[in-house]
């Protein structure tokens, strides 16, 4: 009997050892980089330090690695390249998970570390409550991919890719201009602002533009795999367009049970379908006409899509999404207004953000995601969204 | 006509929430736990069939037959390293434990197949079933996972009636301690209701993935959540309530979907398990269990 209790109890102990080996991998390889940076820092001061938070583990992974990966390419180049206004750029990643009280514990690890700038957070519900704290800390804020209106809603706040109601208006705008349709179906993510705040505004503007939505049929994250209901009903209802605001998990899923029961309407989806081809083991014949919204097609010819293209494929071995392309952006806008507004790192966060937030009204910037891009005071981007359908497994733009 | 596929695919969903809901009623009329890491096998039952179907391209059948094996000795194991040495603690350390392994399960998944879904390939294939002129299509794997829950809840009802087996998890059922004392080895008893469970779950896990193909850490939470919850609604114990309860609740929660409100599917579910059990409180076909004292 003792000899059991002797072994259930190693048992036990080495299931704590290895829970903790697996917590301590990613928290171990964290505190080795920020110990390793603040040594630097200490030996050398005149850097400027630039955080970013967003879900590198979690449902929303690959966005935050997404992201995470291309500001270090984007810095490593600055880097190369002499830095900003000739200071060397440190930057700094830290997961929160898609989830908001971790956000805000990240953006204080940042700050501990001395971040002067934050880019991010990634996803949209996080960055509505990180908003609230730069604000009070009076900190310059630009997230690459954060869409929700709330996210920014501080003058201290910029944001890299088109909002949530931009996208419904050129959605609704395109599938009128274009007559892709006549009857049109929406299944939409109630529980979910990015996905809502796009179909809302999307009713208004169709209803405008004269287009007819025939049903509008929501999910929420915990009803998330079974669509034949919402499927059927818009194929009863002879919808001959389905517009899907959702992301391409979710889509994939659709797809493939519109492909079940027979029904082949033209699907149509903004930004959060970016990724729809990597899906691992999913049939891509079954995306094929699909067409979306997107800031950017990896496929572009220019030297500057091409070159990131390259730069991304050889640190991680796949193809970069639409939030790859806006965290790279993010830096180079950041550049750009750190070099036009003077800004040194020896300045207060507070100054640095003071000095920043006129200049981004002037700058005019042309990166991966659009051209002449310049900003709103309420941090909002003026660029248009590139059309792509899917033909034979790749993007091609519209 | 939409009605009726409503209806089907009502159905196709309640069976599987009848075959997951099975592993839950049958722990907790043996072993009177709430076993929340059920749902996580199903998952683990995913992610071996698509290991092998998909990654190394074995056979579908050979890559069930392996899922149900894996599944089968994780729940084994489970049972032997977490439940077993809390066999005389209070029930909440038991189920707390229970919630814990859950995690586990998810982490480790994580860890090995990362967060980003991975698309299923449907193991079932059967072509779908065209009705009325083509207004009605039934899937294949719709059709395969109602057939299966039959065969399997008739199967269970026989093995439990009909063998030794059977008839040692119905003794320990009633009075542990009893059956003890007439020399039904309890602990057996307990780990093969795991086995079986688990098992069971692996069937459940492939069907889910092929009717609704995607695959992620997370997969089997809310399934399990809903089974747990069909579970209490036929009658917890109860393998016919288990059937009857998971049908119920697929039914009920598409039909809602099609005919109420699409988002207020799930508190409809749960609004009509409340009325059930106001008024039997003990579920559709749950028997009225005196404390013993």
């Amino acid at each position: 009997m003792k000899l059991k209790k002797i072994l259930s109890l190693c048992l036990a102990g080495a299931m704590v050892l290895s829970l903790a080996a697996c917590g301590s991998k990613d928290s171990g390889s964290s505190d080795n980089a920020s110990a390793d940076n603040g040594a630097q820092a200490s030996s050398d001061a005149q850097v400027f330090k630039i955080g970013s938070i967003g879900p590198t583990t979690g449902g929303a992974a690959i966005y935050g690695n997404a992201v995470k990966s291309a500001i270090e390419i984007a810095v490593d180049e600055v880097n190369a390249a002499g830095g900003i206004n000739g200071y060397q750029v440190e930057c700094n990643f830290q997961d929160d998970e898609h989830d908001a009280e971790k956000s805000v514990n990240a953006y204080n690890t940042l700050k501990d570390w001395g971040m002067q700038i934050l880019v991010g957070t990634v996803t949209s519900k996080p960055c509505e409550a990180v908003v609230e704290k730069t604000s009070a800390d009076n900190m310059f804020q630009i997230t690459p991919s954060a869409t929700s209106v709330n996210s920014i809603q501080h003058e201290n706040a910029f944001r890299m890719c088109f909002s949530d109601p931009n996208q419904g208006t050129e959605s609704a705008n395109y599938i009128a201009d274009n007559s892709l349709a006549t009857k049109i179906s929406v299944i939409y993510d109630s529980s979910d602002t990015y996905s809502s705040g796009i179909y809302t505004q999307f009713a208004a503007t169709a209803k405008e533009r004269g287009l007819e939505i025939v049903t509008a049929d929501a999910f929420t994250a915990d009803s998330n795999t079974d669509f034949s209901v919402q499927i059927q009903k818009a194929k009863d209802a002879g919808a001959d367009l389905l517009f899907l605001p959702i992301y391409y998990s979710q889509a994939a899923l659709i797809l493939q049970q519109a492909d079940k029961i027979g029904y082949d309407p033209v699907f149509f989806g903004v930004d959060g379908m970016d990724g729809i081809l990597s899906v691992e083991n999913f049939d891509t014949t079954l995306a094929e006409g699909l067409i979306f919204l997107t800031p950017f097609a990896a496929t572009a010819e220019d030297d500057l899509t091409q070159n990131f293209v390259k730069a991304y494929e050889a640190k991680c071995g796949e193809t970069p999404n639409q939030f790859a392309a806006d965290a790279y952006d993010c830096v180079y806008v950041l550049k750009m207004a750190i070099e036009k507004a003077g800004v040194t790192p020896d300045m207060s966060v507070s100054d640095i953000c003071e000095a920043l937030k006129p200049v981004m009204g002037e700058i005019s910037y042309t990166g991966l995601t659009g051209q002449d891009i310049s900003w709103t005071a309420e941090g909002e981007p003026s660029k248009a969204p590139i059309v792509v359908k899917i033909v034979n497994g790749a993007y091609e733009l519209q | 006509m939409s009605f009726i596929s409503y209806l089907i695919n009502g159905v196709s969903l309640g069976s599987v929430y009848a075959i997951i809901a099975l592993g839950y009623t049958m722990v907790y009329g043996i072993a009177k736990m709430l076993n929340f890491a059920h749902g996580d096998v199903i998952m683990v039952g995913g992610y071996v069939v698509f290991t092998t179907v998909s990654t190394w391209g074995m056979p579908p059948i050979a890559g069930l037959i392996i899922s149900v094996c894996v599944c089968t000795i994780l729940g084994m194991v489970i049972e032997r390293v977490a439940y077993k040495p809390l066999r005389n603690a209070t029930p909440l350390a038991v189920l707390i434990t229970a919630i814990g392994v859950s995690y586990l399960l998810q982490n480790i998944a994580l860890l090995i197949f990362s967060a980003s879904p991975k698309s299923f390939t449907s193991i079932v294939t059967i072509p779908a079933l065209s009705l009325a002129g083509g207004q009605i299509i039934v899937s294949g794997e719709t059709i395969v996972t109602i057939i299966s829950c039959v065969v399997i809840m008739i199967a269970l009802m026989l093995f439990i009636r009909k063998t030794k087996a059977g008839q040692a998890m119905l003794a320990v059922s009633e009075d542990r301690g009893a059956a003890t004392l007439m020399g039904v080895n309890v602990n057996g008893t307990i780990a093969l209701t795991f086995a079986i469970g688990s098992g069971l779950a692996a069937i459940a896990g492939v069907l889910l993935c092929s009717a609704y193909p995607t695959l992620t850490p997370y997969t089997g939470a809310m399934p399990g959540i809903k089974a747990f919850v069909a579970a209490v609604f036929g009658g917890i114990g109860s393998i016919p309530g288990a059937f009857i309860g998971g049908i119920l609740l697929g039914v009920i929660e598409n039909l809602a979907k099609a005919y109420i409100s699409s988002q207020m599917a799930d508190a409809i579910v749960f609004a009509v398990l409340i009325v059930v059990l106001l008024v039997r409180p003990t579920g559709i076909l749950g028997k009225k269990m005196n404390e013993k004292v």
